[in-house]
């Protein structure tokens, strides 16, 4: 997994690129810990996410409820793939997705 | 039937995932159906890699085999960890809003939307886990 980040005042997004696993996505939730310091309008932009798995789903569940307290969070260009798993457990009806 | 055994370690997943995928391909599953086989591998791998042994490190087992008319992929992980059947744990309630959300059980639910049949035994001292997938 690759992480790019692109920060525009209090506005993030984080482009997740490859795959959102138990082996990666400890590192993803280590990287928003202080990324979103200060940020009210998160975006993440899955169009190179080929891959999500619980471990990953866990990290966004964590980033959403920490957005809800300072500001807005949303996933952009889910793959069909992703969005199978997203639908699968409810995330999809949980979080705003573009 | 394909048998791989590795120590149950996190690290050890791709080489799981990789052998499982071999023989997916080989069999000509569709791309979607190996894209859920490897998140239900990702999920069972992962649950005995933190769980089974812990503190410990112990060894895992995962063995695929298929069938024909009707194709069917059957999968079957076994540990020697602590006896859990993970089918006790019941699926998270996907209705609820954000704040009651928990974050456990989501992996366990997701090997179960993705397979066909799942069955858990305890047998001489291991953790038999045994999955179906009509392809």
């Amino acid at each position: 997994m690759e992480i790019k980040k692109e920060q525009n005042g209090s506005a993030l997004t984080i482009h997740v690129i490859g795959r959102l696993d138990a082996g990666s996505a400890p590192d993803l939730s280590k990287e928003l810990t202080t990324a979103l310091d200060g940020v009210t309008d998160l975006t993440f932009d899955f169009a190179e996410l080929k891959y999500i798995a619980s471990a990953g789903l866990r990290v966004l569940l964590v980033a959403q409820k920490r957005m809800n307290k300072q500001g807005s969070m949303k996933l952009i260009h889910v793959s069909e793939a992703v969005m199978e798993v997203l639908d699968m457990t409810g995330f999809a009806s949980l979080m705003t997705i573009e | 039937m394909h048998k791989i055994t590795v120590e149950a370690v996190v690290e050890n997943l791709q080489t799981v995932i990789d052998f499982a995928t071999e023989h997916l391909e080989e069999q000509d599953c569709p791309m979607k159906t190996a894209m859920q086989m490897e998140l239900v591998i990702e999920e069972i791998f992962v649950n005995i890699a933190n769980y089974a042994y812990n503190p410990e490190v112990g060894m895992a087992t995962f063995c695929i085999e298929f069938e024909e008319r009707p194709s069917a992929i059957l999968m079957t992980f076994i540990d020697n960890g602590k006896p859990y059947n993970p089918l006790e744990k019941s699926d998270p309630d996907t209705t609820l809003d954000i704040d009651e959300r928990d974050i456990g059980g989501l992996g366990i639910f997701l090997v179960k939307k993705n397979v066909d049949e799942i069955d858990y035994k305890y047998e001489g001292g291991k953790n038999i886990l045994s999955m179906k997938k009509f392809f």
